[in-house]
Formats: structure tokens, sequence, C-alpha cells
């Protein structure tokens, strides 16, 4: 317990963006076949130091095949609300989940350089506690640390419905299950939040036979994989309404809703249409009358190639999906960023107006046909995915490992891990900066990247910036 | 002389109290700021003040109201001040033990700011805080009580309670209003995360305090 809040802690996302920039960077690193225990790398993300961009300190796990995906705080800038009433929380550890192993790692990083495992909560307390598992994302919020879970119980993870669970935000106890009523979600993939509306946005992947052992094409041709978002009274812990998005809009991933507390409206990004391979981002909001809309409002068109220049799995396509497998929007809501996984671009679209997006700057980096090298000459395997915004806007990270069998399936062969940055003009656009390339150790892949003192993915707000 | 020195003592304790929970954002005040950014008016600032108000006025009623019923039993005026100072001190002891927020205000949605500040209020013992400062004042103008008759003593005790949860409350509401209007127009919202001190010791001692000298003074 702190005596004042933590410094890193924001009433508003304008107040994230003035403070001080990150100077460490956090990836994951996950050994594909689970040879090797899976690690956190402390990334040198200051440009006048001599380290720069290189892994200043690399913390390996005590077991093998977590499968590292996705992770979070313990607490971030939502505590400053009276209402949580845990306003003097360190943000201090770092919740990493293994998405194979359905094991959780608490990990201190309060001196980053020492970084050290604080608690372990093994499976099978998991699967006993809440009859999750396989658990993803985690936000910190009114009561305590919530995690999202892609699977139920049983072994392969089917028996039961996926949802969040609680852990106490101190003690890191599963504290249980977080749904009251669950309605028509069956399936899971991210949620977020708007804390003081008091509502909270599920999305869904789809159930672990359908990706542990890589993209089932017969489901996806059969659109069985997720194509709905939820909206949740948050503290009522209810489904107030469901959106289908249409069956063909195949795997509803990242939710982004809009930083400041005062926008309704917020964003999810579709990794492919199965009528003509299109990636896809729509728009959700809360119209005038109060009810829930979405549309779609950006698409991105597959590219047509060759088939020898394709994986047996797209050969039958002659052509690559975009495959938008990551977006992110920067603190002033201006900036959405959508990884095109299979094409190898980012792409950068002004959502000043979120229903009508315009493409503002665009990167060209690895993909499956094109394979675009980094300015620095090396070669950029797999393409762009987890990608992460400094507060300020200035500088978006991202790495290039999707899933580890999905990696195999439509890039085969080892591609090894990369980090890279890239700069934002000051009207928008995108450079490469060609002198932050991350060296990670042989056999890992990376995955996704939180930054010192919270980034555009972690921190909820609960005042608008003004 | 003494008397009337110790009845305006006892008044400015309940005025300090009140300032006290008042400036604590952690009793509400950013939550009038947030509600007139968020709504984009400025009455949404007074109409959640007054939410958070309400809450708090009940909650200290709430337990104000048994002692002054109680307090008709003249005979054992001594032993419930002394029960209210020990039930004051042991829930200093308690919350300086356990440390946690209770968990079940974090269910209560944003909008229902009354029924936040009612509970928050009840939970962290704002209420029970007043009791012996109460007390102390029925003691002070019942100096004959023995001679009054039970109705006139307990209309007498509520409406001190009454007034007493009321004058509380409204220098909290100002208090807090005033830092609220203050970050609102001027200070803005980085006052927040600066001026927020860990008050959750000092509570507690708080509590202790108040519950020693009232301990201390009945003998």
């Amino acid at each position: 317990m702190n005596l004042r809040p933590d410094p890193t802690f924001h009433a508003t996302p304008k107040l994230a963006m003035e403070a001080p920039a990150e100077t460490l960077a956090f990836t994951l690193m996950l050994s594909p076949d689970g040879s090797q225990p899976d690690g956190l790398a402390v990334v040198d993300v200051d440009p006048t130091s001599k380290t720069y961009g290189e892994i200043v300190h690399s913390l390996f796990m005590p077991n093998k095949g977590d499968e590292f995906h996705h992770f979070g705080w313990n607490a971030c800038s939502s505590a400053l609300s009276p209402l949580t009433g845990h306003a003097f929380l360190e943000r201090r550890y770092l919740i990493i989940p293994g998405i194979r192993s359905s094991r959780i790692y608490i990990i201190d990083v309060k001196e980053p350089l020492k970084a050290k495992i604080h608690k372990i909560i093994e499976p099978e307390e998991l699967f006993a506690k809440t009859g999750y598992s396989r658990p993803h994302t985690i936000h910190c919020g009114p009561e305590g640390i919530y995690v999202s879970t892609l699977g139920g119980g049983g072994e392969d993870g089917t028996d039961g419905p996926p949802g969040i669970f609680i852990m106490d935000c101190e003690t890191f106890d599963i504290l249980g299950r977080y749904e009251m009523d669950r309605g028509a979600q069956d399936k899971h993939y991210d949620f977020w939040w708007n804390l003081p509306r008091d509502y909270m946005v599920s999305s869904e992947w789809g159930l672990p036979p359908q990706f542990e052992n890589g993209v089932v094409p017969e489901d996806l041709l059969s659109n069985k994989y997720g194509h709905s978002i939820h909206f949740w009274d948050l503290r009522a812990r209810k489904v107030s309404k469901t959106i289908d998005f249409g069956e063909n809009y195949q795997m509803a991933l990242e939710i982004r809703p809009a930083h400041d507390p005062a926008k309704e409206y917020g964003f999810c990004g579709v990794v492919v249409d199965t009528t003509n391979l299109q990636g896809a981002i729509f728009t959700w909001w809360r119209d005038e009358d109060g009810e829930w809309q979405a549309k779609k409002t950006i698409t991105i068109d597959p590219v047509p190639a060759a088939v020898d220049d394709l994986p047996p799995l797209l050969q039958g396509f002659e052509a690559v999906p975009p495959l938008v497998t990551d977006i992110d929007l920067s603190l002033d809501d201006k900036y959405l960023y959508v990884a095109c996984w299979g094409l190898g671009e980012m792409h950068q679209y002004d959502v000043s107006d979120p229903l009508n997006p315009v493409l503002a700057g665009k990167v060209e980096i690895g993909g499956i046909v094109k394979k675009t090298p980094h300015p620095n000459g090396k070669t950029f395997g797999y393409g762009p995915q987890m990608v992460e915004i400094s507060r300020d806007g200035k500088r978006v990270y991202w790495t290039n490992s999707l899933y580890s069998t999905w990696d195999d399936q439509f890039y085969p062969g080892e591609r090894g891990a990369a980090m890279v940055c890239a700069d934002v003009g000051e009207n928008g656009g995108l450079t490469l900066n060609k002198d932050f390339w991350v060296e990670f150790p042989e056999g890992y892949r990376s995955h996704q990247i939180r930054l010192e003192g919270g980034d555009c993915s972690t921190d909820s707000f609960c005042y608008p910036s003004v | 002389m003494i008397e009337v020195n110790t009845v305006a003592a006892l008044w400015w304790a309940v005025i300090a109290s009140g300032v006290y929970h008042g400036v604590n954002p952690g009793m509400g005040w950013p939550l009038a700021v947030s509600s007139a950014l968020m709504e984009q008016k400025k009455s949404s600032l007074y109409k959640a003040l007054l939410a958070l108000a309400g809450g708090h006025l009940l909650a200290m009623t709430a337990i104000l109201l048994p002692f002054s019923m109680l307090y008709i039993l003249v005979d054992y005026q001594r032993e419930i001040q002394v029960g209210a100072a020990c039930l004051v001190i042991a829930l200093g002891v308690y919350l300086l033990i356990n440390r946690r927020h209770p968990r079940f205000l974090a269910r209560v949605p944003p909008h229902k700011l009354g029924l936040w500040s009612f509970l928050a209020a009840m939970a962290h013992g704002a209420g029970l805080m007043l009791v012996p400062i109460y007390l102390g004042i029925c003691g002070t103008v019942d100096t004959d009580a023995g001679h009054a008759a039970a109705e006139t003593l307990m209309s007498g005790n509520i409406f001190t309670a009454l007034s007493v949860a009321a004058v509380h409350t409204l220098a909290m509401t100002a208090a807090g209003g005033t830092l609220a209007l203050g970050v609102y127009h001027w200070l803005g919202l980085k006052f927040l995360s600066k001026g927020w001190f860990n008050l959750d010791v000092v509570w507690a001692l708080s509590l202790i305090t108040v519950g020693v000298i009232a301990l201390v003074s009945t003998h």
C-alpha cells in the first residue's frame, strides 16, 4: 500500500498522455513447442540509453508448455475512482496466464531488472474455483482483477461455457466466477468496459478444440467461430444485449472502447469475413435511445497470390487474407492501429469520427507473400501482430507471433521472434524506426507487450479528458 | 461557564469531523467532479453532492437515533457512554488490523451515489465516530436529566441527534463541495492524484482517539 496514489495512475487519458514516456517494455516470450520454459523479457525502450532496443533482463518460468499470450497489471488508473476503494494499490505486479497450461504467474516488477515470481496459481486451483480454463485477458476493475478465459471445464475445455473470473487485487486469491446471467454468451475472448457508465463488452474467438491444435478449416468455412459481441451491465453481471455481426464475420477479437469515459463507443476487430476473405473492423456505440448498435466501418481486402507462394491452408483461395488479429486505440481516441498479420501490414486509421475511419498511415513489414524486411535489412518473420501504443501516442510497438499452432499453419517453419517500433507523424502517418530491433533468445516467439507505467490497452479511466 | 465551553467544543468536534470526512476523496467528492464532466453540466456536480450528502446523513442518523433512544435510560448513561466508547475503539482497532476495503461497495452501480455514500459511511464507522461526541452533548444538556420526563428527554435527545447528523453532514458537504468545485473550475483533475493521502491508518487512529477521550471524560 502506498501513502499516495501510484504516480502511474492518472485520472484522465489526457493526464496519462502528458506523463513521462516509457523507458521499459515487458514482452512475453513463448517456446512454441514447449521445449523451453516461457519467459518475460524486459526491453530497454529509452532512446537515450546505451542498451536501447536490447533485452536488459529476462525471467524464465519454472514450468514448460504454458504458452504465454496476453497479460496485464494488478492495478491501473481505475483505482482513482473512490468507488473502487483501493486508491493506494501499487502498479507492481504483472499477471501472466499460460493460455495452454491454465497456470497463472504473478510477477513482481517493482524493480524491473530484478523481476521475480511472487506467486503461482496452479491450473487445478483455477479449475476447482471457477470451472474455467485457458485464462486470457486481464483487466483491473472495481471488484479486483478480472480475467477472461477461453475454455470451460473438462480435458478439452468444452464442459460448460468459458467466462470471466475475479481475483483479489491484493492477495491474488481466485474469488470465483463473474457472471450471474451470461445470456447467449457461449464463447469468449476479450473484454473491456466503461467504468463510470457501468458497462462491459466481451467478444468471441472459439472453443479450445477450435484453436489449440491450429485453426480448423471446416469450422471456419462453416462459420463456427465466434461472430458476436456481448454488452454487459457491469456491476449487475448480466448480458443486456448481444449483437451478432453476421455469421460470416469469423472471430470477433479485440474490444477497444474509447478511453475517454464520456464517449460511449468503441471498436472490435474481425479476423476474416468468410464470404470474401476481407478483414473488418466494427464500430459499436450507444445511440440516443440508449440502445447498443454496431456497424462495419473498415474493410481490408485480400490480395491475390500465386499458389506456390501460399501455405497449404490458403492455396485453395489463391489469395492472402489480411487476417486482422489485433487492434489498439491511442489514448486520445484518435488513431486506431490495425495489425494485418497475413498481409504483413500495420494500418493506422484516423477514427476521430468513429463511424467514418480514414486510413492515415501504413507500414509494410513481413507478410505471408510480401515478406517485407525491416528498414535495417533484417528479416521480419510472420506479420505484424500484438500492437501496443505509447501513452503519448508517438510510438507504436509490435511483435510478430499470433499463436504457436496458427503461426505454423500460416507461416510454416520457424521464423523467429521480433519486436519493432514505429514513429507516429505530427499529423498521422507511421514510419518504422530503423534503430529499434530486439533480438530474442533462440527458439522463442514474442507475443504481447506491456509498457512501463501503463499503456493503451491496460488502463481504464474514470474521469473524462477536458 | 465550563459547561458552555464544553458544549461549544463538542459542536466544533461535530463540525471538524464533518470537514475531515468531506475532504477525504474516499468519501466521494471526486464522484461529483466526474458527474459534472461526464454529463457536461455543472448542475450534475450539485446533484451528485446532494446524493452523497443524503446517503451520509442517513448513515449518521441511523447510528445516532438508536443511541438517543437508549440514552433516556438515565440510570445507565455512564454505562452507555462507556459501551459506545469501547465500540468505537474496537472498530478502530479492527480497521487498524484489517486494512481491506469491503468489496461489496464495488458492487454498487455508479449512478446510485446516495446508496454508495450510505454504505461507505456505515462500513467505515463514520457514524460511530460521532456517537461519543453526541453522547457528550446530550450529557451536558441534561444536567437535571433525572427530574425531566422521559418524553421530554427523548424528544430532546432525538432533536440533538438529528442536529448533530445535520451539522456534521453540512460540514462534510461544504468541505467536499469546495474541493469538488475547486478541482472542477481551477485545480484540474491532477489535484486528485496529487492531493489524495492514504488516511486508512489515521482514520482508524481517529476512531480510537475519540473513543479514548470519551472513556477518560466519563471518569
